[in-house]
């Protein structure tokens, strides 16, 4: 009885699969899990990832060259096992095509080993810790970053802080890992040019309150360099500028960037910071990005948004010349890597680590009318533009790569006192 | 109680029937729905000692998860810096995983025991608060908030890489431990645990160290919590700080008493229900949290006894109702 019931079974399903796969020989397929914080105090930045990245299918009605792309969406929480588990969903249940997505480093780097384990794509677009295309590349086969690394924007500034002048610099970041790679870069890159960090304080990630650090920093200081994420951006201009600080003032990409730049106030105008994007950057692609996000979501769209974009472009134009079929991920991940990409953000290419090279932007916050907006409003102004800056920057990538990655501790803090 | 005592060989049966009905019908579904039964399952056995904490010894503790912290961080350093317990050694790694739960929770134990009710449920807060500040800061150990990647699971003859494997091989921890709390619950030493719970005092007066009682159930607890750490670490394949935070420690609470406390499987119904609700429905759609939170509101609203109490509230309001039709025929009866 079972028998002939499962050989009965059997020629339905074949049936079934036969008539499906004729029914869609036209169309290709293309799945694509984004795992994202869509829920928990991460909320709103997962809110604008998944939006950059639905703008740009949005736009070319989920067509990659011939295929139809399918976004499934699930949410991490920001926890690094619950990203494992939805990208195992993703891959198991929804059998997806590629990962992307990943907020923080330890999303990140919890969910480089599944693409391993799995044998699956996993496209980085904000995940920024440095070492998943440095020194542990070699764990990641199947990973490739289109967004930056947390190091790489503050090699340069390093230079450009030199070429300003100063010549003394207190640094203040969020005592984290993200916190410590970006001062880290600006700190290596700011001493090799004859700079001293003088000070390195480090609030907790969360800080609300600054009284007990803004009084410690050193009177003898010719600017303070700060790196601060989410709420911390808002609060620490305004208490530096309440306690009556007159040195100027820069910092790295999250300090000032669109995330958090439209509730600050005029206390953060002449702040100068550094990021491969701003929303200011004046060519005609990111010209009608921001008019159009604005149009649709309502507010400046921020790195978040705008990285996320320039992924699915880049997603778009390999699918493209695959003519609509997904050609296995060593395959893409090789075609990823060997295109030239021209985005909002500037020409974008892969280096032979997987990780973007592209322009670095010296941005200060001017308070003007742009894009034809009638209001006065904060933007981030382009001052200057620092072109094909890969991940190692001004230094030898062997040097570079012998050396441990930034800490608390590394670089050491040589001269304070 | 006489009724409860009657149906025990019935309740056994049950939670057996349903233990083999989980071992059987898991594999055969898809490997989504396998590795998040593994996880309630590893979570469980933590859950489970926290009942054991709270059901049996009347102890609300609000710092559980610093030692599934200390087992899980354990497993991640042993395996990715000496390479210890990616074979046989498996199993040694398990045990020194519960020794080190056990080590933590005799050193605590000392300081949290000395209080009860709500300074036990501070000062237990605060010491698991200490272990996630070590997880966090101590970065040349623990990774700091990147945490640490278990990249293989064990292979020792059998290969847990698989899925089907490895649920098996927690499975069967997974029961081991129940058998292990159950005869436990069950012993002299148990039950002089329920009579802490019920009037520490009076067992005090008649001769019971009650603060020894509750030092070596303090120590139990942080053994299996210790365990649930080791199985916990392979199943993510990550081990960070979040392990070990507050909302972790409050979740295993939260299980608990929405299972229903002192019936130990209570636990392991009330930690499959937050998985299933957060992990799956949360696929399926986007108010799952809504869901989650109305269970919690209404369980703490209408079953204070939790989900395993309704059989009993069944009863009584079915004996109320009973008694209530006595009456009203009495009252009809006479003039």
């Amino acid at each position: 009885m079972t028998s002939t019931l499962t050989r009965r079974l059997g020629l339905l399903l074949g049936g079934g699969i036969a008539l499906g796969l004729n029914a869609t020989a036209g169309a290709e397929e293309l799945r694509i899990g984004y795992v994202a914080p869509t829920t928990g105090i991460f909320a709103q930045v997962g809110k604008d990832m998944v939006d950059g990245f639905q703008m740009y299918l949005d736009e070319v009605k989920n067509d990659f060259g011939g295929a139809q792309v399918k976004f499934i969406v699930e949410d991490e929480q920001a926890k690094p096992d619950t990203a494992v588990t939805k990208a195992k969903k993703l891959i198991l249940q929804d059998k997806v095509h590629m990962l992307v997505g990943g907020l923080l480093a330890s999303s990140g780097y919890a969910l480089a080993p599944v693409s391993t384990a799995e044998k699956v794509l996993y496209v980085v677009p904000v995940s920024a810790a440095d070492d998943l295309t440095q020194r542990d590349l070699a764990k990641y086969p199947y990973l490739i970053r289109t967004g930056w690394s947390s190091s790489q924007p503050s090699h340069p500034f390093g230079q450009w802080a030199c070429e300003q002048g100063y010549k003394k610099i207190a640094a203040i970041g969020a005592d984290y890992a993200f916190g410590y790679e970006v001062v880290g870069g600006f700190q290596r890159a700011f001493e090799a040019c004859g700079g001293q960090i003088v000070q390195k304080i480090w609030p907790p990630l969360g800080t609300k309150d600054f009284g007990p650090y803004i009084p410690t920093i050193r009177a003898d200081a010719d600017a303070i360099f700060s790196l601060m994420v989410g709420p911390m951006s808002l609060q620490f201009p305004k208490q530096l500028a309440a306690s009556g600080n007159k040195k100027p003032v820069i910092g790295g990409g999250t300090s000032y960037d669109e995330f958090v730049l439209p509730s600050m106030g005029d206390e953060v105008i002449g702040h100068v910071s550094t990021l491969q994007y701003s929303a200011a950057l004046q060519n005609p692609k990111n010209e009608a990005f921001v008019k159009a996000y604005r149009a649709k979501y309502g507010k400046v769209p921020s790195y978040y948004s705008e990285t996320n974009y320039t992924s699915a472009q880049m997603i778009h134009q390999v699918m493209k010349q695959n003519n609509g079929k997904f050609p296995g991920a060593e395959a893409f991940i090789k075609q990823l890597a060997a295109a030239k990409y021209d985005t909002l953000r500037g020409p974008v290419t892969i280096d032979e680590m997987r990780n973007p090279v592209q322009n670095i932007y010296i941005k200060k916050v001017e308070k003007k009318k742009m894009f034809g907006y009638d209001k006065d409003e904060l933007w981030n102004t382009v001052i200057k533009t620092y072109p094909n800056v890969n991940q190692f920057g001004q230094f030898k990538k062997e040097e570079f790569l012998a050396t441990p990655v930034y800490n608390r501790d590394y670089p050491p803090c040589k001269f304070c006192n | 109680m006489i009724t409860s005592m009657s149906s025990h060989p019935f309740k056994i049966l049950l939670v057996v029937v349903a233990l083999a009905a989980i071992a059987v019908i898991t594999p055969g579904t898809n490997s989504f729905v396998i590795l998040l039964v593994t996880r309630a399952l590893a979570f469980s056995i933590l859950v489970m000692s926290v009942d054991i904490l709270l059901g049996y010894t009347g102890l609300a503790s609000l710092g559980q998860a610093a030692y599934l912290a200390v087992g899980a961080y354990a497993t991640a350093i042993l395996a990715t810096r000496y390479h210890i317990g990616l074979g046989w050694d498996f199993w040694l790694v398990l045990l020194f995983g519960a020794a080190l739960g056990a080590a933590l929770a005799a050193i605590f134990g000392f300081l949290a025991i000395r209080a009860t009710g709500v300074y036990f449920l501070m000062i237990t807060l605060a010491l698991g608060q200490c272990v996630w500040g070590l997880a966090y800061r101590w970065n040349s150990l623990t990774g700091g908030d990147n945490g640490i990647n278990l990249r293989d699971r064990p292979k020792f003859g059998i290969d847990l890489a698989n899925e089907v494997t490895f649920f098996y091989v927690v499975f069967g921890v997974f029961v081991v431990s129940l058998l292990a709390m159950y005869t436990l619950v069950r012993s002299p030493f148990g039950r002089s645990l329920a009579g802490i719970r019920e009037r520490e005092l009076r067992m005090k007066i008649l001769g019971y160290n009650t603060w020894l009682h509750k030092y070596i159930a303090f120590i139990i607890a942080g053994a299996f919590g210790g365990l649930s750490g080791v199985l916990w670490a392979h199943t993510a394949g990550i081990v960070s700080p979040v392990n070990v935070e507050l909302p972790t420690s409050v979740d295993a609470l939260l299980m608990v008493v929405l299972g229903g406390s002192g019936t130990l499987v209570g636990g392991v119904i009330g930690s499959f229900i937050v998985f299933g609700l957060r992990e799956y429905l949360s696929t399926l759609v986007p108010w799952w949290q809504y869901v989650l939170g109305v269970v919690y509101v209404a369980t703490i609203l209408y079953l204070p006894t939790g989900l395993m109490g309704i059989p009993e509230r069944l009863r009584q309001w079915r004996a109320r109702t009973g008694n209530r039709g006595e009456a009203r025929k009495l009252a009809s009866a006479t003039p």
